[in-house]
């Protein structure tokens, strides 16, 4: 699909600020790290969920467990799209049963990928609560779910794409809107 | 990668970069395996039929069990509870099962074929289960997956197959992938079960299995079919113990930490010694776990996607 950039949401540095503010919040609205589990969604919500971790190791000297969730096996899309997703490991080393998840992606958008995180993760055990974190809410829901944490609010056409690059998957740390061509 | 196979009757029609996909999403299958539900929404309302006109055990559970994983509903077509037993022919079996719109059909047939014939006549996807001596693709998947596992990879890796290579549709399937992912296969047995046609696609064929040891990397010991026997095969059972059995004195001259394989069920005493199927070098049992990951992948490819895609 052939798409051109029409703005840079983000830079380096703000998506840094955006992540310790985001840090910041999940502390403050949980009172600390006790009982914090951290699960990233493959594959930007990992990189932002080891960020994640890494804030909360400066600001509380606590290392919160980490897991990976891969969505693909619960997608309501996989009788649809053309071709097949690639099946990744899902690698979450602990018991989320009675715990606080915070749950972390790159962009929410329709919430089907939400959707999906949470059926996957309510296989894994029983959590107290789970949170939503998010770099970019760009609207446009197509089911009830909203995030608790959210590094940008950003208004866009169905038109548009966002584009998040982050330096561990795609070699530099920025946030583009494109739209389609 | 987009997957565009609508069947698996053997390896001989993947590409190598298939068969690695296959392995590939069979890692993730296997985390699901150690979870405490094991039970996915992906092909929830899919239906799989197993249609088994020979024995099994481990490869019928091993595909209910994958399938059942993946959310998908499953049929056993079990012969002597058919009306196979009335004298149905296997055309009209499929068209019974065709006519019930099933997802998926996974037969095992004593006719060499009968898997890619049902895969002609049914717009069904058709997995090989093992047809006669020709192909049982999905025990040579599992046997890579294993392998990949335990070695790393295939370049350069000696793998000694020993046995019944004759009436193994094992060995056949497993020589298909072995050699298409780079590694150097060798086969043992003595003469009258190792035809000399096997030696295709740069296979060693060798009668002795002692001289083959050193160096293997993993050694593969087949069931001999002794209900396929015909007479004057080999003299005796005990004879072919000596020569072409494996034990844990036997495997030390590898000179290597060997994985040791068996597809099951196992005759103990003749292929394979107790001491040695007990062993820390055997992967028996981890086979037949990789076997579950590696049926859930392969259902998962043929019909987890678009039905527009296998056309």
């Amino acid at each position: 699909m052939e798409s051109k950039t029409k703005n840079k949401i983000m830079d380096q540095d703000g998506i840094r600020r955006a992540i310790s503010r985001i840090s910041h919040e999940i502390l403050e609205k949980n009172k600390g790290t006790n009982n914090l589990v951290l699960i990233g969604i493959r594959t930007r919500g990992v990189p932002l969920a080891e960020r994640i971790q890494q804030r909360i190791l400066e600001f509380e000297n606590v290392q919160l467990p980490l897991g990976l969730l891969d969505i693909t096996l619960y997608r309501d899309d996989l009788s649809t799209i053309d071709v097949q997703p690639v099946l990744h490991e899902t690698r979450v080393p602990f018991s989320i049963e009675g715990k606080v998840v915070i749950l972390i992606d790159d962009v929410l958008f329709t919430g089907r990928t939400v959707r999906a995180a949470l059926d996957a993760l309510i296989d894994l055990g029983r959590p107290q609560k789970i949170q939503l974190a998010v770099l970019i809410d760009r609207g446009h829901r197509e089911l009830p779910i909203r995030a608790d944490f959210v590094g940008k609010n950003v208004p866009t056409s169905s038109r548009e794409i966002i584009s998040v690059c982050l330096e561990e998957t795609d070699g530099r740390d920025e946030v583009l809107l494109l739209e389609k061509i | 990668m987009k997957w565009k196979h609508k069947d698996l009757l053997d390896l001989d029609v993947l590409q190598a970069e298939e068969i690695e996909h296959i392995l590939h999403t069979a890692g993730p299958m296997k985390e699901i395996l150690q979870r405490p539900i094991k039970k996915l929404p992906t092909l929830r309302g899919k239906s799989v039929v197993l249609l088994f006109y020979e024995s099994s055990t481990r490869t019928r559970t091993s595909f209910e069990t994958a399938a059942k994983i993946l959310g998908a509903d499953t049929t056993n077509f079990s012969v002597t509870q058919s009306s196979v037993n009335k004298g149905e022919s296997l055309l009209d079996t499929a068209r019974t099962l065709q006519a019930m719109n099933v997802d998926l059909v996974i037969v095992r047939h004593a006719s060499s074929g009968a898997a890619d014939f049902l895969a002609q006549e049914l717009r069904a996807g058709v997995i090989n289960g093992g047809d006669g001596q020709h192909a049982h693709p999905t025990q040579a998947l599992l046997d890579l997956f294993t392998l990949k596992e335990k070695l790393g990879g295939f370049q350069g890796k000696k793998i000694v197959i020993v046995g019944d290579v004759l009436h193994s549709r094992v060995a056949r399937s497993n020589v298909l992938g072995l050699k298409k992912l780079g590694a150097e296969v060798v086969l043992v047995g003595p003469p009258t079960l190792l035809p000399a046609e096997m030696n295709y696609l740069g296979v060693k064929i060798s009668y002795d299995l002692d001289a083959e040891l050193p160096g293997a990397d993993a050694v593969m010991a087949l069931r001999l079919q002794l209900e396929r026997q015909q007479n004057g095969l080999f003299p005796s059972i005990r004879e072919y113990a000596k020569l072409y059995g494996l034990n844990l004195e036997r495997i030390r001259k590898t000179g290597k930490q060997t994985v040791v394989m068996h597809p099951g069920p196992m005759n103990r005493g003749i292929e394979i010694a107790s001491d040695l199927a007990e062993s820390p070098l055997s992967v028996i049992d981890e086979q037949v776990t990789n076997g579950v990951a590696v049926r859930m992948a392969l259902i998962y490819l043929l019909i987890g996607g678009a039905s527009s895609d296998v056309a």
